[in-house]
């Protein structure tokens, strides 16, 4: 041991006397056993977590520049983009991260519906998970307002408005949301406080729990078995690995190639065709000028769809009530699919014939459902959205049934190659 | 010869269009940010002839010497007309209030134009002007029906009449659609040459929306190769860490 490595180790020695360095090392990282089945759809956690720290990171020098000002707001975004070093490559860092954190968020979901991640013990991480995706909902929402583009200050005009439809207190919250009765100034400051310190700190928090509790019950994976059953000699699963170094070296290939596709974003279409940056926001917000086609970014586009189809009037509530229900029950089924998933396998590979297909519907609503959000609402559009909409609650309503009539495959003892 | 080139296309792929409620179709701008020349050109021409009424306010003189290549002492003889300070930023000579007088709306400032209305939409409305005695300019276009913009650069393009044909409606009503526009009277310009010079302005915008669009495709190349490098040492040490695994 030479002299360097040896006041090292006397200084993490010193710390580990004072604060459970090694302990949290060990817990989290080189003593937790992760199953060595992961596959691909395994890196988008960790994914989540390498765009967190690029939003974070480029949010902090763009809030350097940035200016919540209804005056000066999309000046200095341009400001931004033109006269600071680097910033437009800043801002287009965060702006195809926003696209990209619900790009890894959707996938990362998907991959617990496949593998039925959510199931017990899994419920409450489940449900950690979701608190993260509803905060990340807000989060984008917000910062989507500070540019201050045209589409930026319509289309938060559309959806706080939608509180409106709640009877009694609806005009009041929405006045209460926006600080005023319109967009405005206001609005503005308070959605820059929310989007730079609140929901930051509350998506830092819940990510920390999320890994706490992941690590409390130990990961799932494409078997969905138990790799806790089967202990070796030293007490760890057989069919487990250290996370580090296994893991970490495995995820950082992924991420080298997440980066390789967020910098072909970046570099080579930051507008994505106008899914990540639309055309109309580089048009100053005008609150006296209403634009034609007024949509949110995609990654709302399947909810707001659902708010769409429901243009009917049904005992006595409004249409438009209706369909801030049914997106709000949209988002919150979720929330119950512990519960309403009775199948005795988690895993996809040994569900039946039955579940797979509602499975495959689902997805393909819901993907229907998103591309029918972007393009202005017409009678053909507006019934294919309506049939998707029944589909997509109609899944989680029968998952009861559907997974208990399933017939499942024999789970395996011990994970497969 | 002339009227071949630009209306035969016009009429061809925008006739029909027109009649349509979505407006007319769009002419393929097609710019090159790698001409630099071209870029020049366009300098020379936004600013000569746009910066006299629209402003580009978050655009400075000297950036565009320096991303164009034009030295400063040029740019201040022959393209700064509002400012003597290089690094100022592009401002309209005349007042606000003026403005709204004469045209009755203040024109928009350009600098984001390109990425809010595309370069297609530009280059087809300023090839698009026609005689229209019945608006105040004297002059309208299809691509913004009642635009309060004169044809600034009638000089340049020569002026065209629009040609109209009878459309019955469902209800038996006739009314008169623009089928396409025609070369009327010369300008100094050929119809091609106006044509290049309009891409070229167009292609000068383009750079005026997004400066660093002359620099974010290389540096993406050298991001991507950089990013190969690593993902192959990266991938090589996950290879020899999980050669244990069973």
């Amino acid at each position: 041991m030479n002299a360097i490595t040896r006041q090292l180790t006397g200084l993490r020695d010193w710390v580990d006397d004072r604060f459970p360095l090694m302990k949290l090392w060990n817990e989290h990282l080189a003593q937790y056993y992760a199953p060595k089945n992961f596959n691909f759809w395994y890196y988008f956690g960790v994914l989540s977590l390498v765009v967190f720290v690029i939003q974070i990171l480029t949010g902090i020098w763009l809030v350097m520049n940035y200016k919540p000002d209804a005056n000066e707001a999309f000046a200095s975004v341009e400001y931004i983009m033109r006269d600071v070093d680097w910033g437009w490559l800043i801002r287009y860092m965060h702006s195809t991260g926003a696209s990209a954190f619900f790009v890894v968020v959707y996938l990362h979901m998907f991959r617990a519906m496949l593998y039925g991640s959510y199931q017990k013990p899994r419920e409450l991480l489940w449900i950690l998970g979701m608190l993260l995706y509803l905060s990340l909902m807000a989060e984008a929402f917000m910062g989507y307002l500070l540019p201050w583009g045209q589409m930026s200050f319509w289309g938060a005009q559309v959806i706080i408005s939608l509180f409106g439809a709640i009877p009694v207190v609806g005009e009041f919250l929405s006045t209460m949301i926006r600080g005023d009765f319109v967009v405005s100034d206001i609005t503005l400051n308070r959605f820059f406080s929310l989007h730079v310190i609140a929901l930051p700190f509350a998506i830092a928090g819940l990510v920390v729990l999320h890994i706490i509790a992941l690590h409390e019950v130990g990961s799932n994976n494409p078997d969905g078995v138990e790799i806790k059953k089967h202990k070796g000699a030293d007490g760890h699963p057989l069919d487990g690995i250290p996370f580090h170094p296994y893991y970490t070296v495995k995820d950082s290939v992924g991420i080298v190639v997440f980066l390789m596709l967020f910098s072909i974003v970046v570099f080579f279409a930051p507008e994505m065709g106008g899914y990540f940056l639309e055309a109309n926001n580089f048009i100053p917000a005008d609150p006296l000028k209403t634009p034609l086609h007024i949509a949110p970014v995609w990654y709302f586009t399947p909810f707001y769809s659902i708010l769409r189809a429901n243009t009917v009037n049904f005992f006595w509530l409004d249409a438009k009530l209706w369909g801030v229900i049914f997106m709000g029950l949209g988002v919150m089924v979720l929330f119950l699919l512990p519960w309403l998933d009775r199948s005795p396998v988690r895993s996809i590979r040994y569900r039946g014939k039955l579940y797979k297909l509602a499975l495959g519907i689902f997805v393909v609503c819901f993907l229907i459902l998103g591309y029918l959000g972007v393009l202005p609402p017409t009678p053909g559009r507006t019934l294919a959205a309506q049939i998707c909409t029944v589909i997509y609650f109609l899944f989680f309503l029968l998952m009861p049934v559907i997974t208990k009539l399933d017939r499942t495959l024999p789970v395996p003892d011990r994970v497969t190659h | 010869m002339r009227r071949v080139t630009l209306f035969s296309a016009l009429v061809l792929c925008c006739g029909l269009a027109w009649a349509s409620t979505e407006g007319p179709k769009l002419l393929n701008a097609n710019v090159d940010l790698g001409n630099r020349a071209g870029l020049q050109n366009g300098a020379k021409l936004f600013l000569n002839y746009c910066v006299s009424c629209h402003s580009a306010s978050f655009m400075r003189y000297n950036r565009v010497a320096a991303d164009l290549g034009i030295p400063e002492d040029e740019v201040k003889r022959s393209l700064m007309f509002t400012t003597d300070k290089i690094g100022d930023t592009m401002q309209v000579a005349m007042k606000g209030t003026d403005a709204e007088q004469w045209f009755g709306i203040q024109p928009p400032d350009l600098s984001v134009t390109a990425r809010s209305r595309g370069s297609d939409w530009i280059y087809s409305y300023l090839l698009s002007f026609y005689t229209d005695p019945t608006r105040p300019t004297g002059v309208n276009n299809p691509y913004l029906p009642g635009a309060a913009m004169p044809h600034i650069l009638w000089e340049l393009g020569g002026t065209k009449k629009a040609v109209y044909h009878k459309v019955k409606g469902e209800d038996g009503h006739e009314s008169e659609v623009l089928a396409h526009l025609e070369a009327d009277k010369p300008g100094r310009l050929s119809e091609v040459e106006f044509q290049r010079e309009m891409r070229d302005l167009v292609a000068f915008m383009v750079y005026l929306g997004e400066p660093a669009k002359l620099v974010r495709y290389a540096l993406g190349v050298k991001v991507l190769l950089f990013l190969s490098v690593l993902w192959v040492a990266v991938y090589l040490m996950k290879r020899e860490y999980w050669k244990d695994v069973h």
